[in-house]
C-alpha cells in the first residue's frame, strides 16, 4: 500500500498528460475521471491497512472456531474475553514478550529482514484491491488506485508475489538450519510452480474483460460475474491460491505437524510476522478472487446500493472466500511433495493454458 | 529378463486403475463428499462439554464423595475412629484422627462398642460414598482436602443432581 502510494506520487506527472486510449477506455467502462488529493491517499491507505490488520486476529479466531467442530479435534479457545475473541491479543502479548534469539549459524541481517519482506509484500498487495467505485465524500473524490497511476495491477500483484518468495527463501536460508532450508526450498519450488498457473488463470478473465485494470474488470462483470463463464479459470485460480498462500492442502511449506518449515528457527515477533503475512496473503488473494471472479463490489440480482455499502460488500465477499479457505483446510489432507509438483505442472498448468487459449478463441471468434 | 518368483507367489487382486472419468470423480467427487462431511459437522457444532459451566447428569450409582453418617436418634457420629476405612480405601485418601469423647462434648458413640451394647461390631455403614454425588471441583491442588465436618454436614450443594438420586 505504501509502495503503491509512492508509485502514485511518482507517476502523478503522467496523470496530467492526455491519453486517448485511456479516455476511450473511460468512455467504454463508465469510469469517472478523477484526481484525488494527496492526503486522501494517505488516509485511504491507513484506513485499509488498519481495517485489514484488525481483521487478521478475527480471522485467526474464526479459523479456529470453524476448524474445531469441522475436524472434530478440539474446541476453539474460549477462555479469553467473550467467546475467546481476545485470544490472539493474549498470544501476541505472549509472543512479543519472548526473548529475541537467533541460531549461532544464522545470518543476522537477512534473518531479521526476511519476515519484514514477507509482511511488506503481503500488505503491499492490498493496495490494488478495489473496495468500491469512485465516491464523492464531502466534495472530495475517493476511489480505488487509479489505473494510470498503478499500471497493470495484476502484474503488480505477481511482482510482489515474486518478492514475497524472498521472504520465505531468505528466512529459510539465513536461519542456518537444514530443516528451515529444506522447508524454504520446498516453498520456493511450490510458489514458482503455482504462480504460473495462477497467472494463466487470470489471463482468461483479462481476455474476457479486455482490460488489465481491476476496476475495469469489475465494471465488465455488470451482466454476469466472471466465475461462471470462467469456471475453469476460477477453479484453477483458487487451487493455485491455496498453494500460493501455503494453505492446506498445499501447506507443506510450513507443515505444522512436521518439523520442516522455513520458519523453524523463528520465534517471538518474527514468527508472528510470518503468521500475519500468511493470513494477510489469504486476505489479498481472496480480495483478488472477489475482484476478478466474484464481481467486486457489485451486488447480485441487480441491486444497486448506495456507494458507502461497496466496501462492506467487498469485505463480506472476502469473508465468504476466506470461509472456503478454512473449509478446505478442515477437509483435505496435505499433499505429498511429488504429488504437489506433478499436480501443478502436469494438471494445473496445461489446464490453465488451455483455458486461456479457448477463452481467446471464443472472444475473438 | 525379469525375476521369476515361482509358483508360490501370492496374487494380489487390485481394482483396475481409474480411467479419466473415474479419476476425475476421485479428484472432485470425493473432495466434494469430504467438504459435505466437514460442513455438516460445522453446522452440527462442537460436541465438547465445557465441564465447569456445562454438566452432564450424574448417573444414580455414580459415587463422587464420602459421607460420614450419624445416628438418627442421638445425632452422634457412627464413626468410632477404628481406621479400618483408611486401611481399606483403595485410593488411600482417608486419614482418621479421632478426638476423645468428653462428658461435656460427646461426638461419637464409641463407648457403645466398649460396653458391648452394639450388636453389630463391624464398622459398616458408617462411611459411605454418596450416590449421585459429584467429585469436588477446585482450582487448587489441596482444594479437595477436607475434614470430617464436611462429610457429616448435610450439604445442600453436595447434590448437584435431583434429590431423588440420594440413595444412602
Amino acid at each position: 500500500m505504501f509502495l503503491a502510494t509512492g508509485i502514485a506520487q511518482d507517476s502523478a506527472n503522467a496523470l496530467t498528460e492526455p491519453d486517448r486510449g485511456d479516455q476511450q477506455a473511460v468512455t467504454v467502462l463508465g469510469l469517472v475521471n478523477y484526481v484525488e488529493p494527496w492526503w486522501i491517499q494517505i488516509v485511504k491507505s491507513l484506513a485499509i491497512f488498519l481495517v485489514i490488520f484488525a481483521l487478521l486476529p478475527i480471522l485467526i479466531v474464526y479459523e479456529r472456531k470453524l476448524l474445531g467442530p469441522a475436524s472434530r479435534t478440539a474446541t476453539a479457545p474460549n477462555r479469553v474475553g467473550p467467546f475467546g475473541l481476545m485470544q490472539p491479543l493474549a498470544e501476541i502479548v505472549k509472543f512479543a514478550t519472548k526473548e529475541p534469539s537467533r541460531p549461532t549459524t544464522s545470518v543476522g541481517f537477512l534473518y531479521r529482514l526476511a519476515p519484514a519482506i514477507a509482511i511488506l509484500t503481503a500488505v503491499g498487495s492490498l493496495a490494488i484491491i478495489p473496495f468500491g467505485g469512485v465516491q464523492n465524500i464531502f466534495g472530495t473524490p475517493v476511489g480505488p488506485v487509479r489505473d494510470r497511476r498503478l499500471d497493470r495491477p495484476p502484474l503488480y500483484v505477481f511482482a510482489l508475489a515474486g518478492i514475497s518468495f524472498y521472504g520465505i527463501m531468505l528466512g529459510g536460508w539465513a536461519s542456518g538450519s537444514k530443516y528451515a532450508f529444506l522447508g524454504a526450498m520446498r516453498g520456493a519450488a511450490q510458489l514458482i510452480s503455482y504462480e504460473v498457473a495462477q497467472g494463466l488463470a487470470l489471463l482468461g478473465v483479462v481476455i474476457t474483460a479486455q482490460t488489465l485494470s481491476l476496476t475495469g474488470i469489475v465494471h465488465a462483470q455488470g451482466n454476469i460475474w466472471f466465475f461462471l463463464p470462467q469456471i475453469v479459470g476460477f477453479t484453477i485460480f483458487m487451487i493455485a491460491s491455496f498453494a500460493e498462500t501455503n494453505r492446506a492442502p498445499f501447506d507443506l511449506v510450513e507443515a505444522d505437524s512436521e518439523i520442516i518449515g522455513y520458519f523453524a528457527e523463528y520465534g517471538g515477533t518474527a514468527f508472528v510476522a510470518y503468521l500475519f503475512a500468511e493470513y494477510a496473503n489469504m486476505i489479498v488473494v481472496s480480495g483478488i478472487a472477489v475482484t476478478v471472479f466474484l464481481g467486486g463490489w457489485l451486488m447480485p440480482f441487480g441491486i444497486h446500493p448506495p456507494g458507502w455499502v461497496d466496501p462492506i460488500v467487498v469485505l463480506v465477499k472476502i469473508a465468504i472466500v476466506l470461509t472456503f479457505f478454512i473449509w478446505i483446510r478442515a477437509t483435505l489432507p496435505r499433499l505429498r511433495y511429488d504429488q504437489l509438483m506433478s499436480f501443478g505442472w502436469k494438471v494445473l498448468l496445461p489446464l490453465a493454458t488451455l483455458n486461456a487459449v479457448v477463452t481467446a478463441i471464443v472472444v475473438v471468434s | 529378463m525379469s525375476y521369476d518368483p515361482g509358483d508360490d507367489v501370492i496374487q494380489v487382486v487390485r481394482e483396475p486403475a481409474p480411467g479419466p472419468a473415474a479419476g476425475a470423480y476421485r479428484a472432485f467427487g470425493e473432495t466434494l463428499r469430504g467438504l459435505k462431511t466437514t460442513f455438516s459437522r460445522i453446522v452440527e457444532g462442537p460436541t465438547t462439554i465445557q465441564y465447569p459451566e456445562e454438566k452432564v447428569p450424574v448417573y444414580p450409582r455414580f459415587r463422587g464423595r464420602h459421607k460420614l453418617h450419624r445416628f438418627e436418634d442421638t445425632g452422634l457420629e457412627k464413626c468410632v475412629g477404628c481406621s479400618l476405612c483408611a486401611a481399606a480405601c483403595p485410593a488411600d485418601c482417608i486419614r482418621v484422627v479421632s478426638p476423645e469423647n468428653t462428658p461435656e462434648n460427646r461426638g461419637s458413640a464409641g463407648e457403645r462398642y466398649a460396653a458391648g451394647l452394639r450388636d453389630q461390631p463391624e464398622p459398616v455403614h458408617l462411611l459411605r460414598l454418596l450416590r449421585g454425588s459429584r467429585a469436588r471441583l477446585t482450582r487448587s491442588r489441596w482444594g479437595t482436602t477436607t475434614d470430617a465436618s464436611d462429610y457429616t454436614r448435610s450439604d445442600p450443594d453436595l447434590h448437584q443432581g435431583d434429590a431423588a438420586r440420594r440413595v444412602d
